[in-house]
């Protein structure tokens, strides 16, 4: 009986989350106290859970908990290495997030339905980085889309309202291709789990032409979370979002989601091999690379803040789709320890601009002159995060960006590098002015006095920012040890 | 056998306290919520074993067998109907002990109507000829338009004077093709009459016994097709559902709309299993599209909740006729059924829970507009929550009943390649999706701050406080429709007794297909 309770931590992992936000919606809006115990509460539980699966997965055990729910269709949980990268990379940013969107919504009304539906939001995240088949993924892909739209309109404003619209526009015409696209696999090879490697190989004989539909369809529906062009317009449009939103579905959620979703495609559905033969990865290459440079060339004419982040994630986001569209190890192991360093980069980008917009009423990138020197922890971490994501070494934006490179060059796309080259001059182009006004530039003389919070929370939301810069920071540097992202990695992509 | 009585009673016990209500209304006021609520459920409790273990049910009525006496029968769909009626019309009379409480003295004939409602409903389900059928119909047709009319309201009246004439239409022409299957073929038994339609019906010769049939299968398709709404004889609904009671709009969508559905279902895939139904099947599958899309987008520019609701109801029945066409293809067929059988029950549970919660929102806000919602997340979280959760299932986004229904169809559809079904299907949870998310939206407003004490009072002095009576049973139904994503297990053991002919075996959860 243990055995099976222990073999079934993924949807303890889960259910976490979700018996958290059941209870945040039970406690009503007015106990505030008890609303921030149970979300840390629920935050470090749900750590110490992904903490004991990364022993025992480095151990050998497998984890796995399958419900059937209909004739040849399971609901299936499972954790493996890269479920354990994505889930420690959630559930970890989850925990800073929840941390700073206390301090953050703390003027702020509806509160309850906020930390609800966040709180579900988790338990979606946690879904997908467990689910164990296409089929899991999917359903809590969807349950991803619900519980975010609540949290892009919470302000309830036309703009806000319009911006949820246009998130749903997009976000349901994905799921209907995806469904179309699982569907249609369904009847060609029913049932099928995540495999490493992939398990459509057998079915490959006499479908190809089936199978490539199948893959775009599938592609084209996890490509709009993951804001592949053309498919990426609801993301700058969501920036309507309180900032912990942003952070989240920029660093975290719903973004990584559809990267995550496309590794597993790739790698465990189809299979690296049967990709490559189809043709299929060479397309996808393509629509990411041109991704990666239009998201740059766009934010480089971006005159809000939050805009320009966007679409930088735009951009970034793709760099995982390259490495995994590219095939073979290196420009794997690049895509995937990216998913990693753009989640915390962008997080740290994301929280300073929520606190520069939260304390000083500031919006747009011409008004952030001089504020370095007035919040210096949040104008360092910013400055870090930035230098960061142009990827000057020995920050780990270099090593993603070095190992793409090489790998691209490995499997005959040298063209990738132009890429990489081209964006990282763009990136620089966008992001070293920022920090150039924030620390050479005088204090402009209408900023208003930065408005008054209590110490909690200017301590929440100052807090954050500098451990994901230090974590970002430390992991450049520690790179090539075997506890930092990039040896986690590796040990996904060399494992059999 | 206590199975047995278990059928007999379902049909019995509900007019039994009908009469009783009616003649001693304060005697026995806490009859029919606590029937509704205990009775039917005890009562399915023993009869559904009976049937998943031992097969399809029949009961000869006083031991008289056909042609001349009255049989039930219950098999898988059947007794899910059932189940459907248990469900939906306790949350439902729970929900209406508020505006209707039994024996108060202004509260007329709405319990003695309700409980001749849910009498007709389930004499309906496990009648087993024509007759009975008419029988019930007209029970049902009359129960449910007095109930429209309970409020008392220029509009409701009017609604229900509608329904009532076309209800009138529709029987007719039921009963027109009753006589000539009647006069053709001698027996009213559905089942029985399977033989001798395929039979007069097969041959390519133009045989009066071929137009009869055929003559009277299309009068009782279109009485059908007007009672269950489907496009384009639905005009009666949406006032009829709009304008009456919450309580009873929740039973008029779940219930009283699927028996049309119900009947066509008995009539196409078991009566007339024998002849050659394609072009049949791909009619209704166009009118269900036709619902779908229209249904939908009329939904789309609705100004009042209940409207909404309403025609919702209208596109959600689509979804039932396009099982027609998909049942054709015989490695489709079982799971067009499943589709099918979870789309009823899935969508019963929602759509009831959904009216029901509609009806608490209008409560508590005093207006039914949908520009009165702003603010609804605090004052009415539960019903709010609760329209929600049935959205989640109309839309058919994972994990709920509505879910599954969609993935069985688009299915079905897949392994026929009928791509038009599929885009139809795909379309409708779309649209679906823009309507429900549309009445959320208006919900998450915030309104303009407005001049301190000028518009604030004026609205909140509309609104009442809405008693858990109201908003629990709308929340539990619509739990019980996203649950049903997650365990439709014993709904598929009752569906796998008693398929259509032309369904093969069903297969087993947990086994490959």
């Amino acid at each position: 009986m243990t055995e099976q309770l222990f073999a079934a931590l993924p949807l303890w992992l889960v259910l976490i989350s979700l018996v958290t936000a059941l209870l945040i919606f039970l406690c009503g809006e007015a106990r505030q106290r008890l609303r921030t115990t149970l979300n840390l509460l629920a935050a470090f539980l749900k750590l110490g859970l992904i903490a004991v699966m990364l022993r025992a997965v480095q151990g050998g055990t497998t984890f796995g908990f399958r419900w059937p729910l209909l004739p040849g269709l399971d609901l299936v949980l499972k954790a493996d290495a890269l479920t354990l990268l994505f889930a420690t990379l959630s559930a970890s940013l989850w925990l800073l997030t929840t941390v700073y969107a206390i301090g953050y919504m703390e003027r702020s009304e509806n509160r309850a339905r906020f930390f609800g539906f966040f709180s579900l939001s988790v338990a979606a995240t946690m879904g997908i980085a467990t689910a164990g088949n296409l089929f899991t993924f999917f359903i809590f892909y969807e349950l991803l889309t619900l519980s975010t739209w609540p949290l892009i309109v919470h302000r309830g404003t036309p703009a806000s309202l319009r911006g949820g619209r246009v998130y749903l526009y997009y976000t349901l015409g994905g799921s209907v291709l995806l469904l179309t696209g699982l569907v249609a696999l369904n009847g060609l090879a029913p049932g099928q789990d995540f495999i490493p490697r992939g398990a459509l190989a057998p079915w490959s004989v006499g479908h190809d032409d089936e199978l490539r539909v199948i893959f775009v369809l599938i592609a084209a529906g996890l490509g709009v979370k993951a804001a592949l062009v053309p498919l990426h317009g609801w993301l700058p449009q969501a920036m309507v979002a309180p900032a912990p939103v942003s952070a989240l579905l920029h660093a975290v959620a719903v973004v990584k989601a559809g990267a995550f979703g496309i590794v597993r495609l790739v790698e465990e559905v189809f299979g690296a091999e049967l990709v490559a033969r189809l043709g299929v990865g060479l397309g996808l290459a393509w629509v990411a690379g041109t991704t990666v440079l239009y998201g740059s060339v766009r934010a480089l004419a971006q005159t809000d803040l939050k805009k320009r982040l966007a679409w930088s994630t735009v951009s970034q986001v793709s760099y995982v789709v390259l490495g995994v569209a590219l095939g073979g190890s290196l420009a794997l192991v690049g895509g995937l320890v990216h998913l990693v360093h753009q989640g915390l980069l962008k997080i740290t980008l994301f929280f300073c601009a929520g606190v520069w917009a939260e304390r000083f009423g500031i919006h747009r990138i011409d008004e952030l002159d001089g504020l370095g020197p007035r919040l210096p922890w949040i104008g360092v971490s910013f400055s870090v995060a930035a230098l960061g994501m142009i990827g000057l070494p020995p920050m780990v934006g270099f090593i993603s960006k070095w190992l793409l490179g090489s790998g691209a060059i490995a499997a005959g796309q040298p063209w990738v590098v132009g890429v990489l080259v081209a964006s990282t001059l763009l990136n620089a182009a966008y992001f070293l002015p920022l920090v150039h006004r924030l620390w050479f530039r005088p204090l402009a003389a209408d900023v208003p006095p930065a408005v008054p919070l209590g110490r909690g929370a200017i301590t929440a939301m100052t807090l954050p920012p500098v451990v994901t810069a230090a974590l970002a920071l430390g992991m450049g540097l520690l790179a090539s040890t075997a506890l930092s992202p990039l040896g986690w990695v590796r040990l996904i992509v060399e494992r059999p | 056998m206590p199975s047995h009585d278990a059928l007999a009673l379902l049909v019995l016990a509900p007019l039994l306290a009908a009469c009783l209500t009616v003649l001693a209304p304060a005697a026995w006021r806490w009859l029919p919520v606590v029937g509704t609520l205990v009775a039917l459920p005890v009562l399915l409790a023993i009869l559904t074993p009976a049937v998943v273990g031992g097969g399809t049910l029949v009961l000869a009525l006083a031991g008289h067998a056909a042609p001349l006496g009255i049989h039930l029968r219950a098999d898988g769909l059947a007794l899910l109907m059932l189940w459907l009626v248990a469900l939906s019309g306790g949350a439902a009379a729970v929900a209406a002990l508020r505006s209707h409480p039994p024996a108060s003295p202004g509260g007329g004939y709405f319990w003695p109507l309700w409980l001749l409602l849910l009498a007709g409903l389930n004499a309906l389900f496990v009648s087993a000829d024509l007759f009975n059928v008419y029988v019930a119909i007209e029970l049902v047709s009359l129960s449910a338009i007095a109930l429209i009319a309970a409020g008392g309201q220029a509009d409701a009246l009017r609604a229900a004077m509608r329904y009532l004439l076309l209800a009138m239409l529709a029987s007719l022409a039921y009963l027109l093709g009753v006589a000539l299957l009647y006069a053709q073929h001698g027996s009213l038994d559905l089942y029985q009459l399977a033989a001798g339609v395929a039979q007069a019906g097969g041959g390519p010769a133009a045989t009066p016994a071929r137009a009869a049939t055929l003559t009277a299968l299309s009068l009782i398709t279109v009485a059908l097709l007007l009672k269950a709404a489907v496009f384009p004889l639905h005009m009666w609904l949406p006032q009829a559902h709009a304008q009456a009671p919450g309580p009873v709009s929740a039973v008029l969508s779940a219930l009283v709309v699927k028996t049309g559905v119900y009947l066509l279902y008995r009539l196409w895939l078991w009566t007339a299993a024998g002849l050659d139904t394609a072009a049949v099947a791909t009619l209704l599958g166009g009118l269900g599209a036709a619902a779908v899309v229209y249904g939908s987008l009329a939904a789309l520019v609705q100004v009042q909740i209940k409207r909404v609701v309403a025609y919702s109801t209208v596109a959600q029945l689509g979804y039932l006729m396009l099982v027609f066409p998909l049942v054709g293809d015989p490695r489709a067929a079982p799971g067009a059924w499943m589709g099918a059988g979870c789309q009823l029950f899935a969508h019963g549970l929602a759509k009831a829970g959904m009216f029901l919660a509609a009806a608490a929102l209008v409560h508590g806000m005093g207006s039914g507009r949908l520009d009165r919602l702003a603010g609804a997340d605090k004052s009415q979280p539960i019903s709010l929550f609760a329209f929600g959760l049935a959205g989640v299932s109309l839309m058919g986004l994972p994990p709920s009943g509505g879910f599954l229904a969609k993935w069985l169809l688009l299915e079905a559809a897949w392994m026929q390649r009928a791509w038009f079904w599929m885009a139809v299907l795909l379309l409708g949870s779309l649209l679906a999706a823009a309507y429900v998310y549309r009445v959320l939206a208006a919900a998450f407003v915030t309104p303009p701050a407005a001049a301190p004490g000028a518009a604030a009072p004026a609205q909140s002095s509309r609104g009442r406080p809405v008693p858990l009576s109201m908003s629990l049973p709308a929340l539990l139904l619509a739990m019980a429709s996203v649950a049903m994503g997650l365990w439709v297990e014993p709904l598929l053991e009752m569906l796998a007794i008693g398929p259509p002919p032309s369904v093969g075996p069903m297969p087993a959860l947990g086994g490959r297909p």
